[in-house]
């Protein structure tokens, strides 16, 4: 499939693929056709993420150039983060080459005044540490904003811009990629929906990393990754639940921190800051999210076992095989499919 | 809305009335984010703040700027969470001293427009998304009679208020019932350093201060929801309960 190689005009020009799981049928639609294919009753949950310029370009103590991209906040001024070595978003990550080996206590410099010290090296991997900047709070962010850059992408045709890589209602910045399935999402058609009665909830997911280029890293992903989801929300779903109605997530983040939270108490969904580091894979028996709105993923991507969770594999390959024929658009600015 | 725990951003945040609508939303106990093109004036006034005991953050940013929007409206949010109150209070006058609008030069009538229009246009598309989202959150801009009347000098500014007006009442109509409520607040005439660079000969004893203005503009938003959504709020002649 063709990817996406800009992000569209308009936030919501983009096609959705509706496949009903149960019949495995399948049928073309554009993104605006949303509320028709969803019912009053239905509701509809967000990741209202915003995303990080997470990428940062330093030097080591030797001048040799490196890329810092963030991973994780890990609290304070410090953040779990992967380096790479010279080069930019125009060579595929994996093609990177590794950082210059950097011992711990070691000070990148990505600005003047704006440095970051190495806490930890990972033993198993040159590509992974924590650093810690030297600004604290409100300057902290100020210099991750001035120097740093949403994570690129080298399918892309130029730089992305950091409006580019925010959904319509994004708001605190925990995302390290975009929450991308809901980017087509414009107010437009969320009002619209609204209108018609189906319900409309957020939470937080700190979206993270697709790609690290290391095969022993990029086996391990999705790492551990933060979640809130907020008490209205765990009322909506309940009251949906009672009424019938189906919840749907827009995008495989939602439904990671939903299906998390759930795993990790018993089927309940709780407020607060929390972690998950399920991975949902095939033979995964969902028990809050009954449909997803998700990108078109290829079928050696990992995303693509976690839709096995929602349509069987054979569905998903026709699926693949469709939009491909089709020319649907793939990645984080393509084209989307609604699975209920 | 009350504004206890609410997480506020007030852009001119440095000086005048956003200053002083920061130092009375803080004692209140909101989480206060002050936007302003000058850094020094803005840690005074935030220090100020916390000093009283509140909680506050300044954010050095040139709303005229398209390249600024993202980065503070990111920066706010992971210092104080999503913004429930956003009040667009920054505002230029333009060239001084003011201009009759045929002397006036294009590039400067669109630099007013920049800073008094599309920036907190850009600003409101960021950040009522989330608000409408999570079904509440306010929205205020600051305007002025030069937005209604048509005084002689005051073109650029008076254009871009009168727009900056229109541009709330259509989020007011557009995003009706979403919980989301959008006023423009009309001050009077303050002693500021603004009125004092637009009119150098006015009697700063005639004038509003600016502590007593942003006092009642505070009972505005507490008693937002007897307002109807979309109003141009004059704060001389508005009702409220004392």
């Amino acid at each position: 499939m063709i990817p996406a190689t800009k992000p569209p005009k308009r936030r919501d020009e983009a096609k959705m693929l509706i496949v009903h799981a149960k019949e495995g049928s399948i049928r073309d639609a554009l993104v605006v056709d949303l509320p028709d294919a969803l019912r009053p009753g239905d509701l509809l949950i967000v990741n209202d993420a915003a995303t990080l310029p997470a990428s940062l370009f330093a030097k080591t103590p030797s001048g040799a150039p490196l890329e810092i991209r963030l991973l994780q906040h890990a609290g304070g001024s410090d953040w779990k983060a992967t380096l790479l070595g010279a080069g930019d978003w125009r060579t595929p990550t994996e093609l990177r080459n590794p950082p210059e080996r950097v011992e711990t206590g070691s000070i990148l410099c990505i600005a003047e005044g704006f440095t970051a010290e190495v806490i930890d090296i990972a033993p198993d991997s040159e590509r992974l540490g924590t650093i810690r900047f030297s600004r604290q709070g409100v300057d902290m962010w100020t210099g991750i904003y001035a120097y740093g850059r949403p994570i690129q992408y080298a399918y892309l045709k130029s730089d992305l811009a950091l409006w580019s890589v925010q959904t319509a209602y994004a708001s605190r910045p925990w995302a390290i990629e975009m929450p991308s399935a809901g980017r087509p999402l414009s107010w437009q058609i969320l009002l619209e929906l609204k209108r018609r009665n189906v319900r409309i909830a957020w939470l937080t997911h700190a979206a993270g990393i697709s790609s690290i280029g290391d095969q022993n890293l990029d086996a391990r992903l999705p790492f551990p990754e933060a979640f809130e989801i907020p008490q209205p929300t765990i009322n909506a779903i309940a009251e949906t639940q009672v009424r019938g109605g189906r919840i749907i997530a827009v995008g495989t983040t939602v439904v990671r921190a939903l299906e998390g939270c759930a795993a990790q108490n018993n089927g309940t969904l709780l407020g607060g800051i929390r972690k998950t580091d399920l991975v949902i894979r095939r033979g995964f028996r969902p028990s809050v999210v009954n449909g997803l709105l998700t990108g078109l993923h290829d079928p050696t991507e990992t995303h693509f076992q976690l839709l096995e969770a929602f349509a069987d594999e054979m569905t998903l390959r026709t699926v693949w095989r469709h939009a491909t024929s089709a020319g649907y658009l793939c990645h984080e600015f393509g084209d989307v499919c609604l699975i209920v | 809305m009350e504004v206890k725990n609410k997480s506020v951003l007030i852009t001119g945040g440095s000086r005048g009335l956003g200053r002083a609508l920061g130092i009375t939303l803080a004692r209140e106990g909101a989480r206060v984010v002050l936007v302003a093109r000058g850094l020094d004036e803005l840690a005074r006034t935030v220090e100020e703040i916390r000093l009283a005991g509140g909680e506050a953050y300044g954010i050095a940013a040139d709303l005229g700027d398209k390249n600024s929007i993202y980065p503070l409206t990111g920066e706010a949010a992971a210092l104080v969470g999503p913004i429930d109150i956003l009040i667009q209070n920054a505002s230029t006058l333009g060239a001084l001293p003011l201009q009759l609008l045929l002397d006036t030069d294009c590039e400067d009538l669109e630099e007013t427009l920049q800073v008094n229009l599309i920036g907190p246009f850009r600003l409101a598309k960021v950040i009522v998304g989330s608000m409408v989202l999570r079904q509440t959150g306010m929205m205020i801009s600051i305007t002025s009679d030069a937005g209604v009347e048509a005084y002689s000098g005051w073109g650029a500014y008076g254009v871009s208020k009168a727009a900056l007006d229109h541009l709330t009442r259509v989020f007011a109509v557009e995003l009706q019932d979403t919980g989301v409520t959008f006023f423009s607040i009309d001050p009077g005439e303050m002693d500021t350093r603004m009125h004092a660079d637009a009119i150098p000969s006015a009697d700063p004893a005639t004038l509003a201060k600016p502590t007593d203005v942003a006092r009642r503009i505070l009972e505005v938003i507490q008693q937002g929801k007897r307002i109807p959504n979309g109003s141009r709020v004059i704060l001389s002649e508005v009702e409220l309960v004392q």
